[in-house]
């Protein structure tokens, strides 16, 4: 172990946990300097490269940033736009404009109802938040829509980057043996639609499992087992 | 009259059964039951909330509010009228000025982040019982926090020092003095302090010695509970 | 046009399944656990179905008898939807949900006179039993109705009296003697319907879209107990009868579960 460092790399260690000892290591995120010491402030894994300590959460709800995408339902509507619930205490504004490049009349309710109607299920991409209140998105960029028929399923916003995994890897892997057809919202909401519902089912175990599993090493070739099995 | 044996032959430095589990509420954003001999206390967590009215809302932090509820028959004796109450709210109160010290809310701007402790059983050290159970709520919530808080009660009786009182020994028929503490290992400070009964100074100076003793057991508890919910099954 | 989400669940139910895959007709995994607060309550017991998680608490109480029920003793059932249990829940007192739930509760237990509540009469005119009966779900993934009732009637039996002496309750003492319960135990079960598919034991996600909801009660004789209708939308009254016979065989089922 290196000098001054307390743990291990990859450790699971709690809030008021000390890491490291020593004004040359460097807080990284979730890690904070009291003194000579680093201190976790959340339960997670700590993460040691060189002289930086940092923490990826192993709990932890979702916070709205822009540039990502989110999976909400329809809240409310008017001429202007739509008012879009994505899990947060306050709605997401999916503004008339930020539906499309090209014009759109709108003559009344009926027509906004049209393009999105109360309670559709909707990914959109965010693109302003202000002091948490003010969330601003949009269904301009590819991949933007209404979701079809599927189910919605809530998975810890901490353990998203675990089911989509590197570069999507984990993500396809699923899709590959499923055959669902699966969308995952940064803030934890995952769209499935697959053609049984054996298959939507195995998804949603998998999903699940990755979820409890997600500070395991070696989740990857895991996860592949466990289809292999199934197959 | 001397105090020289507890009525349930404990030492007196030594704590009843604790017990801790982490998760066991699954809508929550965080959860856990926390248990000290027959006192059971369970906490959930919620954040972000909505926070109203709107003049409440604080644009540089979330706001905490907890909430502190003795189910109707959890008492002693008689069954305890559901509603709040002179006692759980100041109850409430307390127990949130306990925990805020350690914790960072500017992530929760503009949003409430509720603690809701409801005591199932209780066989006195309820408060004490409630703030164990909420900080680790809390930390399952992913809250960001500076440390855990632990939290308990100790008694004078007679000239002896108690560790972790149960209802028999508050209710002593001689009279006693109560004091429950929260404290923070890593900052050394005590978090929540509130006494009923006669002390010394020297009795107090004895009883925080005891308290943070106490609490540093309790939160190897604690600290056990949250890393046992990530053993694979 | 309906919405994708609720279109995709209704397909399911079409092919007889609920979102979870379990058959329409099914429960989730079902326990219950007595005594869960044996030090304080007089009787208390703790039942999961699935997610869901409610406790109920039985206290004894001295008191006098209704005027027109000089000699019978009396259950008053309480139940707090407090905010610990789901996110929907603020604190406050008993809203409709809570009362609803509280009645459906009790109309099962008092009208099959489960209670003998002649044998909780002290002295008649003057001083009864009080059975208070504490409904707290602690997680509300749906079906908080056969949760509660299920829980109340673990709770009740799992009760032991309080000695009484000189008159006054002496709570730390407790004698062996259980309440007055009769052999026939009322067993509730609450059917949903939901685009023309009657469900059993739905979820949370699954209990957004119910069009109407019906309790039943049954006894072990095969007698109705209790009736309640809740929901929005009408029955007719050959879906009635379907559902009656549905309940009637699933509380046949969950009576099994009651010691």
């Amino acid at each position: 172990m290196v000098d001054g460092v307390l743990v291990l790399d990859k450790e699971i260690v709690v809030p008021g946990q000390e890491l490291a000892e020593g004004m040359d290591f460097l807080p990284g995120s979730n890690v904070l300097r009291d003194g000579n010491k680093l201190i976790a402030t959340k339960l997670g894994l700590v993460q040691i490269s060189n002289r930086l300590v940092k923490l990826v959460p192993l709990v932890g709800g979702y916070f709205p940033k822009k540039g990502d995408m989110v999976i909400g339902k329809i809240a409310s509507i008017s001429t202007s736009g739509w008012r879009v619930d994505f899990g947060w205490p306050f709605e997401a504004l999916l503004s008339i404009r930020e539906v499309s490049n090209s014009y759109i009349p709108v003559n009344g309710i009926e027509d906004m109802i049209k393009i999105y109607n109360f309670d559709d299920a909707v990914i959109v991409l965010i693109i302003n938040v202000f002091g948490n209140k003010i969330i601003d998105v949009s269904t301009k960029a590819p991949g933007l829509r209404k979701l079809g028929p599927g189910r919605l399923v809530k998975i810890e916003a901490s353990k998203v980057p675990r089911v989509i995994g590197k570069q999507g890897s984990m993500i396809n892997m699923i899709k590959e043996y499923t055959n669902c057809k699966v969308l995952v919202g940064q803030n934890g909401l995952v769209w499935l639609s697959g053609p049984d519902i054996e298959s939507e089912l195995l998804a949603v175990k998998v999903i699940k499992k990755i979820e409890d599993e997600s500070h395991v090493s070696g989740l990857t070739d895991r996860i592949k087992a466990f289809f292999e099995e199934k197959k | 009259m001397v105090y020289d044996k507890r009525f349930d032959g404990r030492k007196f430095d030594q704590l009843r059964e604790v017990d801790a589990k982490i998760g066991v509420i699954p809508n929550a954003t965080g959860s856990a039951m926390f248990r000290i001999g027959k006192t059971i206390a369970i906490a959930a967590v919620y954040a972000p909330k909505p926070l109203f009215p709107q003049f409440l809302q604080n644009d540089e932090r979330g706001v905490l509010k907890c909430e502190y509820n003795m189910v109707a028959f959890s008492g002693s004796g008689e069954r305890v009228r559901p509603g709040p109450s002179r006692r759980s709210k100041e109850l409430s109160l307390v127990i949130e000025k306990a925990l805020m010290p350690v914790l960072d809310l500017k992530e929760y701007a503009n949003c409430a982040v509720d603690v809701n402790i409801e005591l199932v059983q209780t066989d006195a050290g309820t408060r004490c019982a409630g703030i164990c159970a909420a900080s680790l709520a809390l930390a399952d919530a992913g809250i960001s926090m500076s440390d855990l808080i632990s939290a308990v009660a100790v008694g004078r009786i007679e000239d002896k020092i108690v560790l972790d009182v149960n209802k028999e020994e508050e209710d002593y028929e001689k009279g006693m003095a109560d004091i429950a503490v929260a404290y923070s290992l890593r900052l050394d400070k005590i978090t929540l302090l509130q006494a009923d009964g006669e002390l010394t100074k020297e009795q107090l100076k004895r009883v925080i010695e005891m308290a943070k003793f106490g609490c540093n057991k309790i939160r190897e508890v604690q600290i056990k509970a949250l890393k046992d919910k990530f053993m694979v099954k | 046009m309906k919405n994708s989400i609720k279109e995709h669940l209704f397909n399911l139910y079409g092919k007889g399944m609920h979102i979870d895959g379990r058959r329409l007709d099914e429960y989730r995994e079902i326990s219950i656990e007595y005594g869960i607060s044996a030090k304080s309550a007089e009787g208390s017991a703790r039942v999961k179905i699935g997610k869901t998680e409610v406790i109920v608490g039985i206290k004894l109480d001295l008191g006098e008898p209704f005027p027109d029920r000089p000699n019978e003793g009396s259950i008053i059932v309480n139940t707090e939807l407090r905010p610990i249990c789901s996110w929907k829940y603020e604190s406050g007192p008993p809203g409709t949900d809570s009362i609803e739930l509280s009645r459906v509760v009790d109309r099962a237990i008092r009208e099959a006179h489960y209670l003998d509540f002649k044998k909780l009469c002290i002295t008649p005119g003057e001083k009864i039993w009080m059975v208070f009966i504490d409904i707290y779900p602690l997680n509300d993934d749906g079906n908080l109705f056969d949760a509660s009732a299920l829980a109340a009637l673990a709770a009740l039996m799992d009760t032991k009296m309080p000695a009484l002496i000189d008159g006054v309750i002496d709570y730390k003492q407790k004698t062996d003697k259980g309440l007055p319960l009769k052999k026939d135990i009322p067993v509730s079960c609450t059917i949903v319907y939901c685009d023309g598919y009657m469900i059993i034991d739905p979820t949370t996600e699954e209990e957004q879209f119910i069009d109407a909801r019906l309790t039943i009660g049954f006894l072990d004789n095969g007698n109705i107990c209790a009736l309640q209708k809740g929901g929005d939308v009408g029955l007719s009254e050959e879906e009635l009868m379907k559902i009656v016979e549905l309940a009637e065989r699933k509380t046949i089922e969950l009576r099994k579960y009651l010691k």
